[in-house]
């Protein structure tokens, strides 16, 4: 091999140089995900166009033949409930992931004392409709805690009166218990070499969690948290059902003030929809801050 | 007497509230779980068939039946349930109805089991396609390149290699979707189906007792799930007779 070997840090002259084909496998190395190639129009097969076309003309159909006169009146009130179901959906997945790492410790390597009820508390959650836990703890606790006056006369009442308290604990719970499972695996799944290395190192139980064990499994779990990201958020209409004003009860007002059926539930459906393309674009960007060689 | 003495009157007059006959509301819970677990079962079921044809399309479709079913999981999937059961069992109810109009047939009141079954399985197939899809493929393809060179027609091959060998690879997502259906038949309370949901709301409302009713459902639930998980691992033991175990891998 005659040609100089390039620096690292040169990709410029690695790719001028088209000599020596053995200096390749220095690409390989690239520590971060590579996006796929751009986007380009002529690459689309042309059925797909014809299909992209069809459903550009329905949803023009939709906008002109339909009724849309509502929709400026009601404009203030769709954002606030588009607010209201995306404060719901975040303040709930980051309170049931920050609960949900204990409940995976615990099933994961905790003893029999924390293990088992941590189990039964995801059986519980996973084995009951959300509609019903929600129900169970607006309406039945929400019922029992009237007639307890030191209840009625702590800080606490004025909160325990309105219904977003009961759907904020309702559905930090639920994902907390279907990401409890998801983080048992996780923490399971990480080689046990690395928590090893980590104690031979001389690193105390909290630091092995915090820098090793908790990152990894982290990263390991982060494709399933994206997924269950989404069902949260198509758990989140629920709430209307106890009068917390969302998007989806917006919606349902509009259908009872004008009685028109479908109109409003189209667009909801479209909200929905784009709101779960967001989540999944955020998900997608925040698994390639990670290095993605990990062992 | 003992009895009496041990457990307040209070307590046992709640109780009273759970028995199956007339004056306590358990009879109205039962036939509550009696047509979700009906609802549950047919929207499986349909689910499964839709799912069987969906990954299907997408598998082996040309390429606008792939379009199509990918077209078809990705909205079902991205929109909550809540919001596809109303617009389907709305729009559902009322497309059928103007149809039969126009032809000169009077309006039919569409069964409420009926309604949530379709809408519910519709639901279903989405993800019961991503399911199968993904069973499909873990199949070892010497196995269905086998099957097409002993002169296999698509439908026999299906039969009698896809999906008997794809079954263990599903199982546990269909078993997932399985305890979904239990539970999604609750969204059904919200559209006025009176299955065990809207029945345990109904009682708590004419009772007052709604923490007592909420709890007795959510075991009547819990109960569902747990004789199902209990009932799934018999099935899977069963599907993955004959195949290298798991455990010994590891």
């Amino acid at each position: 091999m005659g040609a100089p070997r390039p620096a690292i840090g040169e990709r410029g002259a690695l790719m001028s140089n088209t000599a020596p084909k053995l200096e390749t496998p220095l690409d390989t190395f690239s520590i971060h995900k590579e996006g796929g190639p751009p986007f380009r129009l002529r690459d689309m097969p042309p059925h797909r166009i014809v299909l992209v076309l069809i459903g550009l003309a329905l949803v023009a159909s939709a906008a002109i033949f339909m009724r849309w006169d509502w929709l400026p009146s009601y404009g203030g009130l769709i954002l606030q409930g588009l607010w209201r179901t995306i404060w719901i959906l975040v303040v709930t997945v980051v309170l049931g992931f920050l609960l949900a790492v204990p409940l995976g410790l615990a099933q994961a390597a905790g003893p029999a004392i924390f293990a088992i009820p941590a189990r039964w508390f995801c059986t519980v959650i996973r084995g009951t409709p959300l509609l019903l836990q929600l129900w169970l703890l607006y309406y039945g606790l929400g019922s029992l805690f009237p007639q307890y006056p030191w209840i009625r006369g702590s800080e606490l009442w004025p909160y325990l009166r309105q219904a977003w308290p009961y759907a904020v604990l309702a559905l930090t719970l639920s994902y907390a218990g279907y990401e409890g499972e998801v983080m048992r695996g996780a923490f399971a799944g990480v080689p046990k070499g690395q928590l090893e290395a980590a104690r031979a190192f001389g690193m105390r139980r909290f630091t092995i969690l915090r820098r090793i064990w908790l990152p990894q499994a982290i990263h390991r779990a982060l494709p399933t948290l994206a997924g269950e990201a989404v069902l949260q958020l198509k758990s989140t209409p629920l709430v209307a059902t106890i009068t917390v004003v969302d998007l989806y009860s917006v919606a349902s007002r509009v259908r009872q003030d004008t009685f028109i059926t479908y109109e409003p539930l189209l667009l909801l459906a479209a909200g929905y929809l784009i709101i779960t393309g967001i989540i999944v674009f955020l998900f997608r960007k925040l698994e390639r801050l990670i290095p993605s060689r990990l062992g | 007497m003992t009895d009496a003495s041990l457990v307040p009157q209070a307590v046992l007059d709640l109780l009273a509230l759970l028995s199956p006959s007339p004056p306590g509301w358990g009879g109205n819970l039962l036939r509550g779980l009696l047509h979700s677990l009906q609802i549950a079962f047919g929207s499986f079921a349909m689910g499964l068939m839709i799912g069987t044809l969906g990954a299907y399309a997408k598998l082996y479709g040309g390429p606008i039946a792939r379009d199509l079913a990918a077209i078809y999981t990705t909205v079902v999937r991205a929109v909550p349930e809540l919001v596809l059961i109303l617009l389907l069992y709305y729009a559902g109810t009322d497309l059928i109805n103007r149809v039969l109009e126009s032809a000169g047939y009077a309006r039919v009141d569409i069964n409420g089991l009926v309604a949530g079954i379709v809408v519910l399985g519709f639901v279903q197939g989405a993800y019961a396609t991503e399911v199968l899809r993904g069973a499909i493929k873990a199949i070892p393809q010497g196995e269905i390149e086998a099957a097409r060179a002993y002169g296999m027609g698509p439908m026999l091959m299906m039969r009698r290699i896809t999906l008997p060998a794809m079954l263990p690879y599903a199982l546990p997502g269909l078993a997932n979707l399985w305890l979904i259906s239990t539970k999604d038949t609750a969204l059904l309370a919200v559209v006025g189906f009176s299955e065990l949901t809207l029945e345990t709301r109904q009682a708590a409302g004419a009772t007052k007792a709604y923490f007592l009713f909420f709890m007795a459902a959510g075991a009547l639930y819990l109960l569902v799930t747990l004789f199902s998980n209990a009932i799934i691992g018999r099935i899977e033991k069963w599907a993955r007779r004959g195949l290298p175990s798991a455990k010994g891998a590891r």
